[in-house]
């Protein structure tokens, strides 16, 4: 189980204190998966470098299976926006997935099992000794999704994952994570701007109000599992909650102009 | 294409070839001492480094080369993969290596043989060893500062050790940058052999030409001439040819994101 309490960021000190994050508070369950939506600019990247143990939260805290997170835990793998940054471009798809395996204790046959099988599990194996800037945007993040799952982590943080790739790829990547999470059993915190995604994908949306960031509301999904893109989506439950989410953070969104700087000022 | 291939043939082979031929001409025509005739050189050339004095000059030569090289690429690196990780030793540093690199290199050579006691190889290979490092050590810093923070975000988030993420990241991403230096220096590398073996030797190919000089003997200079710049020449397609393999990813890397 993964508590975060109380959690808030402020950068910088005196009249320039950005309040990022005010008061953050959620529990993902163990082998639930829980989709964070909020609108541009609202601390979301922020909120996860906390939990990951990358960024210390100004206050409150954050604590995964009983223990409070200072550093990145061993049970938790993070998976960037960025996959062309996040790879090493001077080694293969295999020693990329490899390197989280390096340092743990583990013999080289476990090693390169580990590296096959997540290999296999993105469907990426004929790939496996090709350099990531040899593959499409897509394959890239299925390499970065093959390092975390490799890692064998507890619970997995996606920021963002599917935002730079274009919409048929993305339908093919949510389904992609959907199945590993069932074949590894993990929990999944996702990171997210996109609505649909969020609700296509979560058991639980938590919808963030803009920064200084509070939650919103949590927002159960009980949508039927597996699902499935075209199905899924024209069901009316599907179609109610989405207007619902949408609506929650549509009252977040400021007055248009305002809008408009805000928008070019996060991104 | 194929107009491309041409003109690389032209400006590789025949324009040089070109030129010879017209100093050859000139030579003949000109008929002045210092400057002795392409065919003389080259008679010269053929006696002296193919391969009679090749044991005793050119071999110490490329070896101070080699070792001075190697020792200054090492330390650069070296040094430069903390300083380029901590803002803190790049500010207590960065004076330092400034001014030491703004210092012209003879300025240094009487130190260099009163500080080591010595005219032989420890003082030639330090000096060069010592020039050398600048623009390693400056590239390796540049090279470490410019790795994606992305990149190191990830390898913190998994829990990779210090040393394994300078092994496996830092050095990588910065190892295009730190072949530029190493391509620098290596030109910096044959001119400092040259003037230390000039000043003061017994040996080595900058010591012909000084003694050639000094006895008024031009075709051997000229020959001494020739054979310096066919080594820098070489020793840089011998870098190119290595590099080529080793950062064989850069190049594929920069072609798929440039697009």
């Amino acid at each position: 189980m993964l508590e975060i309490t109380g959690l808030a960021k402020t950068y910088g000190t005196g009249d320039r204190t950005i309040h990022a994050i005010a008061n953050v508070s959620f529990v993902v369950e163990d082998g639930e998966f829980v989709c964070v939506v909020g609108p541009s600019g609202c601390g979301k990247t922020t909120l996860l470098k906390c939990v990951a143990g990358l960024l210390r939260p100004t206050r409150g805290e954050v604590v995964l299976r009983g223990r409070r997170v200072t550093s990145p835990p061993e049970q938790m793998a993070l998976v960037f926006q960025e996959y062309g940054r996040s790879l090493m471009p001077w080694a293969s798809v295999q020693s990329n997935v490899l390197l989280p395996l390096r340092h743990k204790k583990l013999d080289r046959d476990e090693r390169s099992r580990l590296v096959e099988e997540s290999l296999e599990a993105v469907g990426l194996t004929r790939f496996a000794s090709h350099y990531p800037w040899q593959l499409s945007g897509g394959m890239q993040q299925r390499v970065a999704i093959a390092r975390a799952l490799a890692y064998q982590p507890s619970i997995l943080l996606m920021d963002e994952p599917f935002a730079s790739v274009d919409a048929q790829t993305r339908g093919d990547l949510e389904d992609l994570v959907l199945r590993v999470r069932d074949e590894y059993g993990i929990t999944i915190l996702f990171v997210t701007h996109d609505i649909d995604e969020s609700v296509y994908l979560a058991d639980r949306v938590v919808v963030l109000t803009h920064s200084p960031t509070e939650v919103k509301e949590i927002v159960p999904v009980d949508l039927e599992r597996p699902r499935d893109q075209i199905a899924t989506k024209e069901l009316p439950e599907f179609v109610h909650l989405r207007g619902h989410v949408y609506r929650l953070i549509k009252r977040e969104q400021p007055a248009p102009v305002e809008a408009l700087t805000t928008m070019e000022d996060g991104r | 294409m194929s107009r491309y291939r041409a003109a690389k043939i032209a400006a590789e082979i025949a324009v040089p070839l070109a030129m010879l031929a017209g100093w050859q001409l000139w030579t003949v025509h000109a008929s002045s001492q210092f400057f002795p005739r392409l065919s003389t050189i080259l008679v010269e050339f053929r006696d002296q480094w193919l391969f009679s004095q090749f044991g005793t000059h050119v071999v110490p030569s490329l070896q101070r080369i080699a070792l001075g090289f190697v020792i200054g690429a090492v330390a650069g690196i070296a040094l430069g993969i903390p300083i380029g990780l901590s803002r803190w030793a790049r500010l207590w540093t960065m004076p330092h290596i400034e001014y030491w690199r703004a210092i012209p290199p003879p300025a240094l050579l009487p130190i260099s043989i009163l500080l080591l006691h010595s005219i032989g190889n420890v003082q030639k290979v330090s000096f060069i060893a010592f020039f050398c490092l600048f623009p390693i050590l400056l590239n390796t810093i540049d090279g470490v500062r410019s790795i994606d923070p992305t990149l190191l975000e990830t390898a913190r988030s998994y829990n990779v050790p210090k040393r394994e993420r300078i092994r496996r990241l830092v050095l990588p991403a910065a190892s295009p940058q730190i072949a530029a230096g190493m391509r620098t220096s290596l030109s910096l590398a044959v001119i400092m052999m040259v003037l230390t073996e000039y000043f003061s030797s017994t040996s080595g190919i900058g010591y012909v030409l000084l003694i050639s000089k000094n006895t008024f003997q031009f075709a051997p200079m000229w020959a001494a001439i020739v054979l310096i710049g066919v080594l820098g020449y070489l020793l840089n397609v011998l870098f190119l040819l290595v590099e080529r393999r080793v950062l064989a990813w850069h190049r594929g890397w920069r072609a798929a994101t440039a697009g």
